[in-house]
């Protein structure tokens, strides 16, 4: 997740201290890694120098966490443009496992069991994903069943390409 | 509850081999369902896995090997040796089961749908009535009770069959795919709310399902391939 412009969208909703946007982070983004208040400042920094929010004056006693800030009319374009971009797919996790997998085949050795411990480990992170959403808040929920159905779209992946060993290495050893 | 080494089996099957015809179903299946745990039993289309189930369940006898109904106690059952009246006997009185589409008979109102499995063994109509009402009402059914299954929706009518499963108490509960026929949240719902159910009861669940996610509400997992659990897929806890 791109944190800076996390940080431009909450700040979207009304002119807000770096404290408060620290703090609005972690409640809705920040399960088990809150931001520091330190790539908060340094982020709130460099968005001022870009244009994509201003400073509305300090007040008495100075300091970073002093500030009010406010987005900017770009501000606010570059959020529209972030939202309504589509991402690109990740497919790290499955290049890499297809690659193992091609690999293991190509080494004669036994691919069936990679693919099978790699599927035991995200059976267990799905395990422990659905144990979190018991008794969450809907915010966690929704976070959660992000992470089961992508973990379940690798899992397909694992269960098909182990349908297809036997063909795939017949392939490869004809190549 | 998760499984140890010291957990105590409630059903035990040694050897299961059961053929169709020329198809081998099942090829020497070993397995232990310990006492209180849900168990996921996945794996692809035609595995091998509802026959497993049905084995287990005492709805059919495996052409060869044995299972085992408390294993561990004085008197364990032989399931597989028995004949069909006594096995249907206990499943009547010890095991309860939910499929895919509730099969609920469309002739009657949800809260009888729910009193068959109690009047089948002898209790009477107004207790029946009375506690299918409670259980429905416990699974977020408030009011439905004089409603036919045709007037519920899917969420609802397999939580009915959930209910109807559970109302006797028992000891396993077998469930094949019983969400299979919901949408996500749907599905959701009856998961959570059966498994909350048993899991405070202390009901031992076997569960098959070819889908992770619900397969992840389990405690532990066994994947069957070609009628068999080999060695390597086998169980994750």
């Amino acid at each position: 997740m791109n944190n800076s412009i996390t940080l431009l969208g909450l700040l979207g909703r009304e002119p807000s201290y770096g404290y408060d946007l620290k703090h609005s982070y972690d409640r809705y983004f920040g399960a088990g890694k809150a931001l520091a208040f330190g790539q908060v400042y340094s982020t709130l920094a460099r968005m001022v120098r870009d244009e994509l929010i201003r400073a509305l004056g300090e007040e008495t006693g100075g300091g970073p966490d002093r500030k009010k800030y406010e987005i900017t009319v770009a501000g606010q374009d570059r959020v529209r443009e972030w939202l309504f971009t589509p991402d690109v797919p990740s497919e790290s996790l499955q290049s890499n496992l297809f690659a193992k997998t091609v690999i293991a085949l190509l080494l004669d050795d036994d691919a069936d069991r990679l693919l099978d411990v790699q599927r035991s480990e995200h059976m267990a992170r799905m395990r422990e994903l659905t144990r979190l959403k018991k008794d969450a808040d809907l915010l966690r929920v929704l976070v959660c069943d992000h992470g089961l159905f992508h973990i379940e779209a690798d899992l397909r992946w694992i269960d098909l390409t182990s349908a297809r060993l036997a063909q795939l290495k017949k392939e490869l050893q004809s190549a | 509850m998760s499984t140890n080494d010291t957990a105590v089996p409630i059903l035990s099957a040694r050897g299961l081999h059961h053929s169709f015809g020329q198809t081998e179903a099942l090829r020497g299946i070993d397995l232990d369902v310990h006492t209180g745990e849900v168990l996921a039993v996945t794996g692809p289309s035609g595995s091998g896995k509802s026959t497993l189930l049905h084995c287990l369940a005492g709805v059919l006898v495996p052409d060869g090997g044995s299972v085992t109904y408390r294993p561990a106690e004085l008197a364990p059952m032989g399931i597989s040796s028995l004949g069909e009246p006594k096995r249907a006997r206990l499943r009547l009185t010890d095991f309860g089961f939910v499929f895919q589409f509730g099969q609920l008979l469309p002739e009657l109102t949800a809260v009888d749908n729910v009193s068959i499995p109690l009047l089948l063994s002898g209790t009477r109509r107004p207790e029946a009535q009375r506690r299918s009402t409670e259980l429905l009402e416990r699974l977020g059914l408030e009011g439905i009770g004089a409603k036919l299954p045709g007037e519920l929706s899917g969420g609802q009518a397999q939580r009915v069959a959930v209910a109807r499963a559970l109302v006797t108490s028992p000891a396993v509960l077998f469930a094949d795919e019983p969400t299979g026929s919901l949408d996500s949240l749907a599905s959701e719902n009856v998961l959570t709310l059966m498994l909350d159910l048993v899991r405070e009861a202390g009901t031992t669940v076997v569960m098959i399902t070819h889908d992770a996610r619900t397969a992840a509400y389990a405690d532990r997992e066994v994947i069957v391939r070609d009628g068999a659990i080999g060695a390597g897929y086998r169980v994750s806890a």
